[in-house]
């Protein structure tokens, strides 16, 4: 942002509330520790040519794509825990998994802290709003629904 | 050709096929694409599936669980990498969107609900025509840069709807007022029922009932569509990932190259004026209707 646009910004609009720096700090963290995650996992991924649970040789892209496998260059791991073992263990795979883990977290994050922004504001009307938007998500997240 | 293979080949069945290229060119025409696509995404309020699931299933001959994975990812990286840019510069209107995702929300769990009873196919191309009607009305306001003598409906006051925010482009501060507040509702109420069923088209119907029905400015309805997105996507992400549809090789590239293009993405919303982005959403709109309308008629839907 220029410093000419920032001067412009403060003359027109109402600065940023403590509870919006805190929204969008976490959101810029939860983006960027994702990435770097992500990016560790598939560098990590080039070097060894292995998924850390299957070796995959050069020119076998089929192998790598095929369909929902149980072992060999074409599995990865899909639960939690699993995620979270394979990724101390340094599996390139796993710790991929666990970047998508935390950018999936994110936007659910920043629902959770829109309540307190609203809470913040005495917005009752609207602390009510996100609470319910929040027990739908979570309640989809869980229930294998929507 | 390509596309009726799906219908067949199902979950489990044999799906890679034609996949003969080398892991790296795969993985780098994925991240440019997936760049274009995240820049798009963050200037339109789409979520890129628009583009990654045709690059996907056509290049690489891919297994539709793994593209829809693919695309689940991308949304929630163009949504979040979008939105630290998009708070601060309060673009974003928080009440307006959490208002409307209710309605989204709870459309897409009655959408699951009833996935296997409405018939997919006839539906998308429904929509498909609704976005062409869409794409006309737009393009007889094609030249706005706001909406010009809105005036907000007394309910979107009592709910505190109308917002402001500075706009770079224009160099003021720009005062909207929001109206239309029932059929907004109801419209993203659909738009979260279809999202579930037609998996593309979500953001597309959530820009058009902020911009033509509530009566916002294009920048207002395409980053708070951006917002909802991610929100929407989210939800149903676990589910994905727990499912085994979200292959680390595809993700990765996907997820990087989204978060990748959304730095220009955001950097061209604050720049653009508005009627040139409505100029270009316009054409992503129409690339959209005939997708739904040609999926609905080859029969890709579900």
């Amino acid at each position: 942002m220029s410093t000419e646009k920032a001067d412009n910004m403060a003359q027109h609009m109402e600065p940023l509330t403590r509870m919006e720096l805190v929204i969008s700090y976490a959101l810029r963290l939860g983006v960027l520790l994702s990435a770097a995650v992500i990016l560790v996992g598939i560098l990590s991924f080039a070097f060894k040519q292995d998924t850390g649970y299957a070796r995959v040789l050069p020119h076998h892209l089929r192998d790598i794509l095929i369909f929902h496998q149980v072992s060999g260059p074409g599995f990865f791991p899909t639960s939690l825990p699993a995620v979270l073992q394979g990724a101390m263990a340094g599996k390139p795979y796993a710790i991929i998994g666990l970047g998508m883990v935390l950018l999936i977290l994110t936007p659910i994050l920043r629902v959770a802290l829109s309540v307190f922004f609203f809470l913040f504001q005495r917005d009752w009307l609207y602390v009510g709003i996100t609470l319910f938007v929040l027990t739908v998500l979570i309640f989809s997240l869980f229930s294998g629904v929507g | 050709m390509i596309v009726c293979r799906y219908r067949q080949g199902g979950r489990g069945g044999p799906s890679v096929r034609r996949v003969n290229m080398e892991p790296l060119t795969f993985f780098v025409i994925l991240f440019g694409s997936s760049v274009v696509a995240g820049a798009l995404g963050a200037l339109l309020g789409l979520g890129g599936g628009v583009i990654i699931v045709p690059i996907l299933t056509l290049m690489a001959g891919l297994n539709i669980h793994y593209a829809i994975g693919a695309s689940i990812v991308s949304v929630i990286a163009t949504s979040s990498g979008a939105a630290a840019t998009y708070v601060k510069d309060k673009i974003t209107n928080l009440r307006l969107g959490m208002f409307l995702e209710m309605a989204t929300t709870t459309g897409a769990v009655v959408g699951a609900w009833v996935a296997g009873l409405l018939p997919g196919r006839a539906l998308s191309v429904v929509f498909g025509l609704v976005l062409t009607h869409a794409a006309w009305t737009m393009y007889g306001s094609r030249e706005e840069d706001v909406p010009a003598g809105a005036r907000g409906s007394a309910l979107a006051t009592r709910l505190r709807l109308h917002g402001a925010y500075f706009d770079p482009a224009l160099n003021r501060r720009v005062d909207y007022q929001i109206t239309g507040v029932p059929q907004g509702f109801g419209m993203m109420w659909l738009a979260g029922l279809i999202s579930g069923l037609l998996g593309i088209g979500s953001g597309v119907f959530k820009v058009i009932a902020m911009d033509s029905m509530m009566r916002a400015p294009i920048k207002v309805s395409t980053t708070t569509s951006n917002f909802m997105i991610g929100v929407t996507a989210a939800a149903s992400a676990g589910i994905y990932f727990l499912r085994g549809d979200i292959h680390p090789f595809i993700a990765a590239p996907v997820a990087l190259g989204i978060l990748t293009g959304t730095v220009a993405g955001t950097r061209l919303l604050l720049r653009l004026r508005g009627a040139a982005i409505r100029r270009v959403f316009l054409v992503v709109l129409l690339v959209v209707a005939l997708q739904m309308i040609w999926r609905g008629v080859v029969g890709t839907v579900r």
